[in-house]
């Protein structure tokens, strides 16, 4: 394949890139954005939390799971970060830009980059009919936001649970479910990442 | 991008929302309204008041109560929870807040300059002036004195057509007082304050009086609504959303309050026209309509055409006006309300100051039942809100 591709393309400069980087790159990205989205969850979260607990200080004890999902979230990135970088392995030179070497490092690039986006948005892009929740728990839906019905976050329903918990006791542990899947997307995405990492196999000598 | 406020709000809105979440918590309900109803005199209202929000506020007060003594107070808790916001918000925050401030401010100044025009004591109108429409010297800060300053008692003494160059410099609200017409009001003092832009239209030479002046109070009423409906545009997102149904609907209740009031005086049609607002569910063709309108039972017709409208004219029989200021407030109530639905915009905030406001005048509302033994008309004028 490599001698049919012109010497002089974007094809070629791509693929005379070392797998290594690829790799790097990936391994990277995992555990770099995964934290990210961790992190701004947890921001998230946390601004609403601390005002809500003003008035009702009794939520902060409960609503710390909010905080614990994402935190899980970044768990995630770490743990596919330390598996992923136990798949490098040396090749020798000659065989560095085989087609066999050149798979193994898309693949783990690829799975740093699964794991790390879908951490990301797990930890913090919203679901926007979650944030209508009210202190009298039902849903008013409003035509407009359904169009950008996206994923379910933490951060985001975490910021609502802790508003929503200082108004009504009773609604914590139902948004909460609403978190739980939320962070499940960010188990799809380590699940994926995962077998994808597993065919990352270097060629041998 | 309108969607997408979740992911930025919180930095620098989140601890704010969610305190103004909180008080929204503490709002009297129907069943707190239910027990100050039953009530026997002020000394039970204090009572009952000390188990809500308002109990530390209320409590040192000494026994025979008055009930200017309640609002003054209830007010003072209003106002501490605006200040604790206000200093903590960043903008576009903080103009937000302070747009919701301007309102009072143009209230206050119309006080003060119709006091005057009845030779009242400027620092009786001042005690009267509403805390939040307080302004001070060089005056784009809020708040320098909520206190009348040292320096104002020394005003009083400058109070005369020779001294204008005193009251230029130590300019504070009470010498709204000194103007004899329009131009001196905005030259020695309006012009320093954040109510400056509004007074383009309404610049006269003309004499104050009591008809120009509820005209001024009407024009620079509409210049404020104008100004924050086009800030809370420019802001985007849901605030600009459920913004323009709160100030739309606002604009039209003063359209419709603006046409019953003056029916049967002599202000003619196209001054009519002038004071309403360039926005709302009534602009234009509504205003039309309403401007050559001779009385109710026309208005109620031209209202009748808006839906939104419809709904709350149709709850009162025909010739029956009294009614309807009840009726309005009870749908700004529900609009209010409905804010707090969403998250992460900025109209929570003002929803709570009108929220608590609304509260405020029923306090006053059942306060003056209560002391006067009509407990029958209680129900006449609150409006419930949870």
């Amino acid at each position: 394949m490599s001698g049919m591709v012109d010497a002089s393309s974007w094809g070629a400069a791509l693929v005379r890139i070392s797998p290594y980087t690829f790799s790097a790159i990936g391994i990277a990205i995992s555990i770099g954005v995964s934290v990210l989205g961790a992190a701004w969850g947890i921001y998230i979260t946390g601004s609403s939390l601390i005002g809500a607990a003003i008035e009702a200080p009794r939520i902060t004890s409960k609503n710390l799971i909010s905080v614990i999902f994402c935190e899980a979230v970044a768990i995630y990135g770490v743990i596919v970060a330390i598996i992923l970088q136990t798949k490098l392995e040396s090749v020798p030179s000659s065989k560095m830009y085989d087609a066999e070497s050149l798979r193994a490092g898309y693949a783990i690039f690829a799975s740093g980059i699964i794991v790390g986006f879908a951490n990301l948005v797990c930890g913090s892009v919203s679901s926007f009919s979650s944030s209508f929740l009210t202190s009298f728990g039902f849903w008013i839906p409003l035509s407009d936001r359904l169009r950008f019905s996206c994923r379910l976050c933490v951060g985001i329903i975490g910021s609502s649970c802790a508003l929503s918990d200082a108004q009504n006791s009773t609604l914590f542990v139902k948004i909460l479910v609403i978190e739980i899947f939320g962070s499940a997307l960010g188990l799809f995405g380590v699940i994926v990442g995962i077998i994808m990492s597993a065919q990352a196999t270097w060629p041998t000598k | 991008m309108y969607g997408f406020e979740a992911l930025t709000f919180n930095i620098h809105g989140g601890y704010l929302e969610a305190i103004v979440r909180g008080h929204r918590a503490g709002l009297l309900t129907t069943a707190d309204y239910n027990n100050l109803c039953q009530c026997e005199n002020l000394d039970d209202i204090k009572m009952h008041l000390s188990a809500t929000k308002y109990g530390s506020y209320l409590q040192n007060e000494p026994s025979p109560l008055h009930t200017t003594t309640i609002v003054e107070k209830c007010t003072l808790k209003l106002v501490d929870d605006y200040k604790h916001m206000l200093c903590q918000a960043t903008e576009p925050m903080s103009t937000f807040l302070e747009y919701i401030r301007y309102g009072h401010m143009i209230d206050n100044v119309v006080l003060i300059v119709t006091g005057t025009l009845h030779e009242r004591d400027v620092q009786e109108l001042i005690e009267k002036c509403h805390p939040l429409g307080m302004f001070d010297r060089y005056s784009n800060r809020p708040f320098a004195s909520s206190r009348p300053h040292p320096v104002a008692a020394s005003d009083r003494f400058s109070f005369s057509p020779l001294c204008f160059s005193h009251c230029f410099l130590f300019s504070s609200i009470a010498t709204l007082a000194v103007a004899q017409n329009m131009r001196e009001l905005y030259r020695l003092v309006l012009v320093d304050t954040p109510l400056a832009p509004y007074f383009s239209e309404c610049l006269t030479s003309e004499d104050l009086d009591d008809m120009n002046i509820e005209i001024m109070r009407n024009t620079l009423y509409k210049a404020y609504l104008e100004d924050f409906y086009k800030f809370c545009q420019k802001l985007g997102g849901a605030t600009a959303e459920i913004m323009s149904d709160l100030l739309a609907f606002e604009a039209d209740r003063r359209a419709v309050n603006i046409t019953i009031n003056s029916i049967g005086t002599e202000l003619t049609r196209e001054d009519r026209k002038k004071l309403y607002s360039n926005f709302g569910l009534l602009y234009p063709y509504g205003h039309e309509e309403l401007a050559i309108c001779e009385d109710i039972d026309q208005v109620r017709g031209v209202m009748e055409k808006y839906p939104p409208y419809q709904a709350i004219f149709s709850k009162m029989s025909y010739g029956e006006s009294q009614m309807l200021d009840k009726a309005f407030y009870e749908e700004e109530v529900r609009r209010l309300c409905l804010a707090f639905e969403q998250q992460f915009h900025y109209a929570v905030f003002f929803a709570y100051m009108r929220l608590r406001e609304q509260e405020i005048r029923n306090l006053m509302w059942i306060s003056e039942c209560v002391a006067q033994n009509q407990k029958s008309r209680i129900h006449d004028s609150v409006v419930y809100m949870f």
